[in-house]
């Protein structure tokens, strides 16, 4: 499958549809030719071609006309189905949420709406958010579109990663120029990293959650995916800003991320936290942590060894936190408003018909999990005392902040699994042991891809910064990019 | 730490999800499972540390008391379920 | 007087505490912009964050901030400078989130205090715990169809504080006041329209017994939802009666809630759950914590009106009202302004006199607006026409017996007093000469009357009175009347 429109990055379609090289049009139609040869990847839940094409005729009508343009006008993302869009099925991964069509538009795909970009379909994920390899969802699990050239999974399906596994394997295969993700604990960084391509979760607070179906409210936040840093700055650009319909968004200037990734990391301070190590991690995880040290050093950064003492208790404490919040969030699927309805003879009958049958099994274990750790007798000793170590994670945090400029790290502790693979939930929370310590604090984080594994499948690294400081965090990411060289390979197709 | 059948029974009550007899002993093993791995939460010390309830430092924003929103039943019915008359409509209930 | 039920063991006390929940005064809700205007289309005044579409998000109305620290101040309560929203989580059909909104931990109002005027004139101090915001919840009605029960979320998200009170209260009675002066006080201070037949306040009443003397409180059991005084005072009356023949027949009281049937007289225990309520309270991750400073409190409190308590104390002082007086005109603001228009400035920049503006307030314009069933800012006499009608008396141009009569003829006709005895001619005879010739008059053609007085008979002096009043119409200055009456009599 090669398709050299779809072949290009965010900024260089920017530059042809500029130059008049091609039109919206035909570059959202080459996105859409993509489709057949890569059915046995399951992307989308709801596609919209019509939509697409219109929004990219709109976009070439504007242009054609010398209007204001948009900073993605005419660049067609997939989005996540975890974004309400008005008029559009928005599942979640659901089925409690099948045949729900939203009378609003989120304020992210609003955004990049704004922006001019083209909506092809709403996303494959995890139900509501909930997984790390996209096979919880209601709507059948997506493929990795990459495959191991040897060892034990060679030539088997892999997992995206998860929760955003559509919007991932969409941007890995070329269907799109980038997706919209979101990330309560690693959705969008560790899919990124068992993809090839580039995930930002950006502060909290820097993205709106209006309009997203809740999580975790106090973890969520939506971020670009992509398959380079500068259109992830680009992508950031479009998506973010404050939001007064959202309490928790931070009334805060949106900087031009693009026009500082080129300024390199000379002088800046990286630190390399000790305790980023897990429990039988391949070394090449380690060697490539090491080796992306190496380049950073090389291009004239400082690096800093640092110690996150309380990083070990991170995923604990999201494993408390983030059900408790969502056992209150997913209240309100009872099979009234909207979604589905299983009758029963009474109310209560009704409710626990409708969440049964609509709640996959990983939503009811986290909804359960959470119900139990706040509810009393256990919200002390569970609750209250997760949420005494998350504050402890993030002074970890502070304090390293006070030395350091940013942070590198592995983005997971493996490569890409097989969608086969047998594991027991706390196995599968293991995924997410260093990208859960960043959203726990709040900070930016990022994957970018770096290397290959042994057998030939991609890992990423992640860089942590500061609270809104994702400028010194894609300048250090350009950096990696650079060094890595890393090559996206053509996906050559996999029909259903 | 381990659940027992009542108290998975209970949860999943004050959840209103239905849990089948025979269900719940495989739910309350892999919430056991879940329970005892976060249960090295209380290894650290708390003493004086205050619960992080946001991650901002920021306080609130507040909106101004005006009519903005609301007189759009339609927007607001439009995926309900057995809707009557401009009503949401329930299972009876007795009270 | 104590209350006391009196059951077979000997007598009991009641325990009385009390929720009250007063729906904040607000164009919109607390954390949307629906409006908040009662009645209206089912799930008109409903915004998709109201209905808890997903992904929707609430954002704090600061109004409704500003109106709980009023009450609080009002409450004499301690203000908190940092509160917190927390979720309340149970499932019912018209909590479209699966929780409320409310304050937990963290409540906007601490301890307070209210102080209540009883009949027999003592006080009694009844302590405020709390006061927090919440949501209020839609409406669900159970009898319009035989399968189904419908759901509207008009009053989804709109604002109420819930002020708990201590277990203060002894009597059904101490209760009623209580509610009446938590209600004058919003009113007051415009934070709530007390109107208890729309239901922007009602009162979940907790009660419990226990024998005079005992210092240990029992069981209590919750009334949920009562929506008048009277209701309030009537439960409380009937549950009392029936926890202590509960315990007298040996049983145990359980701690349950329970529902009011006014139609019945009796209160009944809710569909009982399978489990009891966890509801799970934590800190609403859609919110950050409220904080506010001293500065902003001490703003509030500098535009508070002069409350009850505060007016009741100075019309005792200035003006020398009785308690029973002064409490009566107190009762809401817009009767303490009619009373102090009609007080007025009369002549020469003095104001009129208090205790015959009180009289006339309490007795004449209060028994009249209540034959017309009108409040006092419907009333068809204004407070100004009703101080010139006291000058008429007090410069002697009418009597006020008269003046009943003109006041009477304000009433029906909104006329101003002085037109009224113009027109009617009702001017006081002031001239000696006239009111003389009057009593000579009655003298001369009552013979056998004058004989029984001169007999010592001097109780017949009224009826002098009356036949030279009857004579002048009533319009003769019944001072001027006595005096000369006294003299032709005894001369």
């Amino acid at each position: 499958m090669s398709n050299t429109l779809t072949q290009l990055t965010i900024a260089q379609a920017r530059d042809g549809l500029s130059n008049g090289d091609f039109s919206a049009t035909e570059l959202t139609q080459s996105c859409m030719d993509t489709y057949g040869a890569a059915r046995k990847l399951n992307i989308y839940i709801t596609e919209t071609p019509e939509l697409a094409l219109e929004q990219a005729a709109a976009s070439d009508a504007r242009r054609a006309k010398g209007e204001a343009l948009g900073s993605m006008d005419g660049i067609p993302i997939a989005m996540k189905d975890l974004f309400c869009t008005d008029g559009i099925q928005s599942t979640a991964g659901s089925h409690i949420l099948e045949g729900f069509v939203p009378q609003y538009e989120s304020t992210i795909s609003q955004n990049l709406k704004d922006a001019g970009s083209v909506m092809l379909g709403k996303s494959n994920m995890d139900e509501f958010a909930m997984g790390s390899a996209t096979t919880t969802s209601y709507y059948g699990n997506t493929v990795n579109p990459w495959q191991a050239a040897s060892g034990p999974d060679a030539g088997k399906d892999l997992a995206p990663g998860g929760s955003s596994g559509g919007s991932a394997s969409a941007v890995a295969a070329r269907m799109c120029l980038g997706a919209t993700g979101t990330d309560t604990g690693g959705s969008i960084r560790q899919p990124a990293s068992f993809t090839g391509i580039v995930g930002l979760k950006p502060t909290y607070g820097r993205c709106s959650r209006w309009g997203c179906v809740a999580f975790a409210s106090s973890l969520d936040q939506a971020g670009p995916m992509t398959r380079t840093v500068r259109d992830a700055a680009i992508m950031l650009g479009a998506m973010a800003g404050h939001d007064v319909k959202d309490s928790t968004s931070t009334p805060i200037e949106t900087p031009d991320f693009e026009a500082v990734i080129d300024q390199g990391v000379k002088g800046l301070r990286v630190g390399i936290p000790k305790e980023y190590t897990a429990e039988g991690m391949p070394e090449e995880i380690t060697s490539l942590w090491q080796r992306g040290a190496g380049w950073l050093r090389e291009a004239g950064a400082e690096i800093v060894d640092v110690s996150l003492p309380h990083t070990k208790y991170a995923l604990p404490t999201y494993y408390i936190v983030a059900p408790a919040e969502a056992s209150s969030n997913l209240a309100r699927y009872d099979g009234v408003r909207y979604g589905l309805r299983v009758e029963g003879n009474s109310l209560d009958e009704m409710y626990m018909n409708t969440r049964a049958e609509g709640f996959g099994e990983e939503v009811q274990r986290r909804v359960l999990i959470g119900t139990y750790v706040l509810s009393a007798g256990y919200y002390d000793a569970y609750y209250l005392q997760a949420q005494k170590v998350r504050t402890r994670i993030a002074e970890d945090f502070t304090k390293v902040f006070e030395d350091v400029d940013v942070l590198l790290t592995p983005t997971a502790p493996s490569p890409a699994f097989t969608l086969d693979a047998k594991m027991d939930p706390v196995t599968m929370y293991l995924n997410d042991i260093f990208t859960v310590p960043a959203s726990l604090a709040g900070l930016p984080g990022i994957s970018v891809p770096a290397g290959l594994s042994q057998h030939g499948l991609p890992l990423g690294l992640q860089l942590i910064a500061k609270p809104y400081d994702e400028l010194t965090m894609l300048r250090t990411a350009e950096v990696i990019e650079r060094f890595a060289g890393f090559d996206l390979p053509v996906f050559s197709g996999r029909e259903a | 730490m381990s659940l027992d059948r009542e108290t998975v029974r209970r949860i999943a009550y004050l959840a209103r999800i239905r849990v089948d007899e025979d269900r719940l002993d495989k739910i309350a093993g892999e919430l056991d499972g879940i329970l005892d791995w976060v249960e090295q939460l209380s290894e650290v010390d708390t003493d004086g540390v205050e619960p992080m309830t946001s991650v901002t430092e920021l306080t609130s924003p507040h909106r101004v008391d005006v009519v903005t929103d609301g007189q759009c039943p339609d927007k607001v019915l439009a995926n309900g379920f057995d809707t009557f008359d401009g009503f949401f409509t329930v299972p009876k209930v007795v009270e | 007087m104590s209350y006391r039920i009196v059951g077979e063991t000997g007598e009991w006390e009641v325990v009385v505490g009390l929720e009250v929940h007063a729906q904040v005064t607000s164009e919109s809700k607390l954390f949307s912009g629906a409006s908040t205007e009662f009645g209206g289309e089912p799930n008109s005044h409903v915004s998709l964050v109201d209905a808890a579409m997903p992904g929707m998000l609430p954002v704090i109305n600061e109004h409704c901030i500003e109106q709980a620290v009023r009450t609080g101040l009002g409450l004499k309560a301690k203000v908190n400078l940092y509160s917190v929203f927390a979720r309340k989580n149970y499932f019912y059909a018209d909590l479209p989130q699966g929780y409320q909104i409310s304050q937990f931990e963290f409540p906007i109002i601490g301890a307070g205090t209210v102080i209540l005027d009883m009949p027999d004139g003592t006080t009694r101090n009844i302590g405020i715990e709390r006061l927090h915001l919440e949501q209020d919840a839609g409406k669900s009605m159970h009898d319009q169809d035989p399968r189904r029960t419908f759901v509207d979320l008009n009053r989804s998200g709109v604002a109420l504080m819930e002020i708990v009170s201590d277990p203060d209260m002894r009597s059904p009675e101490e209760a009623g006041i209580y509610v009446r002066k938590i209600r004058s006080i919003v009113r007051y201070l415009g934070t709530c329209d007390g109107n208890m037949e729309q239901g922007s306040m009602r009162a979940d009443v907790n009660v419990s017994v226990r024998k005079p003397g005992d210092t240990e409180l029992r069981t209590r059991c919750e009334i949920k939802n009562v929506n008048s005084v009277r209701f309030i005072m009537h439960a409380i009356e009937v549950e009392a009666q029936r926890q202590v023949e509960v315990w007298e027949s040996g049983g145990q009281v359980e701690q349950q809630t329970r529902l009011f049937d006014p139609v019945k007289g009796e209160t009944r225990a809710m569909r009982s759950k399978e489990f009891a309520h966890d509801y799970r309270y934590f800190p609403d991750p859609d919110l950050l914590p409220v904080k506010f400073n001293q500065e902003y409190v001490d703003g509030i409190a500098a535009t508070l009106p002069e409350l009850p308590d505060e007016k009741k104390q100075r019309y005792m002082a200035d003006y020398n009202l009785s308690a029973y007086d002064a409490e009566v005109l107190v009762v809401d603001r817009e009767t303490g302004g009619y009373f102090e228009t009609v007080l007025g400035r009369g002549d020469k920049g003095k104001t009129r006199d208090a205790k015959l503006a009180a009289n006339w307030v309490i007795s004449n314009l209060f028994g009249a607006l209540k034959a017309e069933s009108k409040t006092i800012t419907q009333s068809p006499v204004s407070a100004d026409q009703l101080g010139q009608l006291l000058d008429l008396i007090s410069d002697n141009t009418i009597s006020g017996k008269i003046a009943k009569t003109v006041f009477e003829e304000m009433i029906a006709t909104g006329k101003e007093p002085a037109d009224i005895v113009a027109e009617k001619g009702l001017k006081q005879i002031t001239d000696t000469g006239a009111i003389e010739a009057a009593v000579d008059d009655v003298i001369a053609n009552s013979p056998e009357q004058v004989a029984q007085y001169q007999g010592g008979n001097e109780k017949i002096a009224g009826w002098f009175v009356g036949q030279v009043m009857k004579a002048t119409q009533g319009k003769a200055n019944p001072g001027m009347v006595n005096k000369l009456l006294k003299e032709k009599l005894s001369g």
